[in-house]
């Protein structure tokens, strides 16, 4: 299991703050991952889910704070140290982020030609390997525009562990895709966090569903997060804000924890 | 109402002083990446095929018909002074200086260009190019570099087949058409063509080249950040068109500058 960790310590971002119209999205946000666990990210549309992402992987940096992985600050890093930290990160974009202009297999097999010494045979063996498991046998030759919503998502999975990550991001794995398709994107993530013991952050809207596979849930809201043990923790919040987004997003108490482990 | 305009125009300067930075940035790190290992030969060739040899069709007509058209102004104004033995150095040095590398650079932007500033720009707004990042493989060696270099292999020699076509273009239109004789077409060629016209017209080439590559590759890639560009697949539009006219413009002032200093 990993030991490895994201922490958030006073991080604010705001948006256009120059002008007449500044946007808090983070307003001060402290948390940290629980090494090897998921941690899910719930909240409203344009409340800084993504931003939270991007600041991680240090695509944007924040206006103050420290965002520490394994110790240290990427808010602070040159283009040298981002590129080796993000050696540890394995992204799965909203819409898949797949390049158009390279097949299944090439798509896959990228991570491996670009960023190690593989052999064109061994890549292959990998590659075919794994696209076996990601049930996509058969589709190598395909460009992404052929395939479903559901394969490019299995697609963008498969590409994102070849390097075998220590963290990986979700950001919003089953938007656009019906239930049974979403069901088997957890499944595969449920899988795959047991084979490779990452430590994870799904950003999503799908509520409750997607606090199955939770261990930590941190809901955001005007800038400020709050952080819950378990999804049920939140049923209970005294947080006026939080008991609306409950009532607006769940409805009643959804106790189906373990339902995934056994199915 | 003064403080307003004030504050316009300070916020317009930071934007514009802001652009001129990271353009500037953007083609340095785009050279930089040929020392980066490993080079992407594979795509370097794949890139000339699409920007040069892929034009050729397009330049070969251009250049057909401008050395046609050269041919009969040239004959009727020639004529005038009895000196239509002239003809053949009036096409060429026309051409070799001034319509060569402009016309040539115009086609490949026009055609190459802004393929290349929509294809970047989809990269871009479809996270393509963040997911590279992601995998710490940089974007500038990645997609930039080759482009780069294929367009300042291209066009140079584009405009040697340009000048070449043109002026047997303006040999078909003066000696088939208008009974110019031949042999005086080519003798007075060789006697006012000299070193230094061709070496101007190969410092314009290649000085052309790079205005593509920066404008068109550039604008795409800070798709996001352009002022007024507006969102997604109209942004693209816009930035694509913007790109377009700048790089012309751009072309034929440093068409004037470059022959007011060395001509």
């Amino acid at each position: 299991m990993s030991t490895s960790t994201i922490k958030f310590i006073d991080v604010y971002k705001t948006f256009a703050r120059n002008s007449s119209n500044p946007q808090t999205v983070l307003d001060g946000v402290n948390f940290e991952l629980k090494p090897g666990k998921t941690t899910v990210i719930a909240g409203g549309s344009g409340q800084g889910k993504s931003v939270s992402l991007k600041l991680i992987l240090g695509l944007m940096k924040p206006d103050s704070g420290q965002i520490l992985v394994d110790g240290k600050d990427v808010a602070q890093m040159g283009k040298k140290d981002l590129k080796e930290v993000r050696m540890n990160f394995g992204v799965l974009f909203q819409g898949s982020a797949l390049f158009d202009s390279l097949t299944v297999y090439e798509n896959v097999a990228l991570p491996l030609q670009e960023r190690t010494k593989a052999s064109s045979d061994e890549i292959r063996e990998r590659v075919t390997k794994s696209l076996a498991q990601f049930d996509l046998a058969g589709h190598e030759d395909k460009y992404p525009a052929q395939l479903s919503g559901g394969m490019k998502k299995r697609v963008g999975l498969a590409r994102a562990l070849q390097l075998q990550p220590k963290f990986m991001l979700f950001d919003e794995p089953t938007t656009g895709l019906d239930p049974a398709k979403s069901l088997e994107i957890y499944r595969l993530f449920y899988k795959t966090q047991q084979e490779f013991g990452y430590t994870s952050i799904i950003v999503s809207h799908d509520i409750p569903k997607i606090f199955n596979l939770a261990d930590q849930v941190i809901v955001l809201h005007q800038g400020k997060m709050s952080v819950f043990d378990s999804p049920e923790e939140i049923q209970w919040s005294e947080d006026p804000n939080i008991k609306s987004f409950v009532e607006m997003t769940m409805g009643h108490v959804y106790q189906s924890h373990e339902m995934e482990r056994i199915q | 109402m003064i403080a307003q305009r004030i504050e316009k125009i300070g916020s317009y300067t930071l934007y514009y002083l802001h652009d001129i930075g990271r353009m500037g940035l953007f083609l340095f790190y785009a050279l930089l990446g040929t020392f980066k290992r490993p080079f992407r030969f594979a795509a370097l060739v794949k890139e000339i095929r699409l920007i040069g040899a892929n034009s050729f069709a397009v330049i070969f007509f251009t250049a057909a018909f401008t050395g046609m058209v050269l041919g009969l102004q040239g004959y009727y104004t020639l004529r005038q002074f009895g000196s239509e033995g002239l003809l053949g150095s009036a096409v060429a040095l026309s051409l070799i200086r001034e319509l060569g590398p402009v016309l040539t650079a115009l086609m490949v932007t026009g055609r190459a260009g802004s393929a290349m500033c929509a294809e970047i720009g989809i990269m871009r707004i479809s996270e393509q190019i963040d997911a590279l990042d992601c995998m710490a493989i940089d974007p500038f060696r990645f997609l930039i570099t080759p482009k780069l270099w294929a367009t300042i292999i291209s066009v140079p020699l584009l405009t040697l087949i340009f000048n070449v076509v043109g002026i047997y273009g303006g040999y078909v239109a003066g000696v088939y058409i208008l009974g110019v004789n031949p042999g005086a077409y080519f003798t007075g060629m060789e006697h006012s063509v000299i070193n230094k016209d061709i070496n101007l017209g190969i410092i314009k080439s290649f000085a052309f080249a790079l205005i593509i590559i920066w404008v068109c590759a550039g604008r795409g890639y800070f798709v996001q950040e352009i002022k007024g560009a507006g969102f997604g697949a109209e942004s693209v539009s816009r930035v694509t068109t913007q790109a377009v006219v700048i790089s012309s413009i751009s072309i034929l002032i440093c068409d004037y500058l470059i022959t007011a200093v060395l001509l």
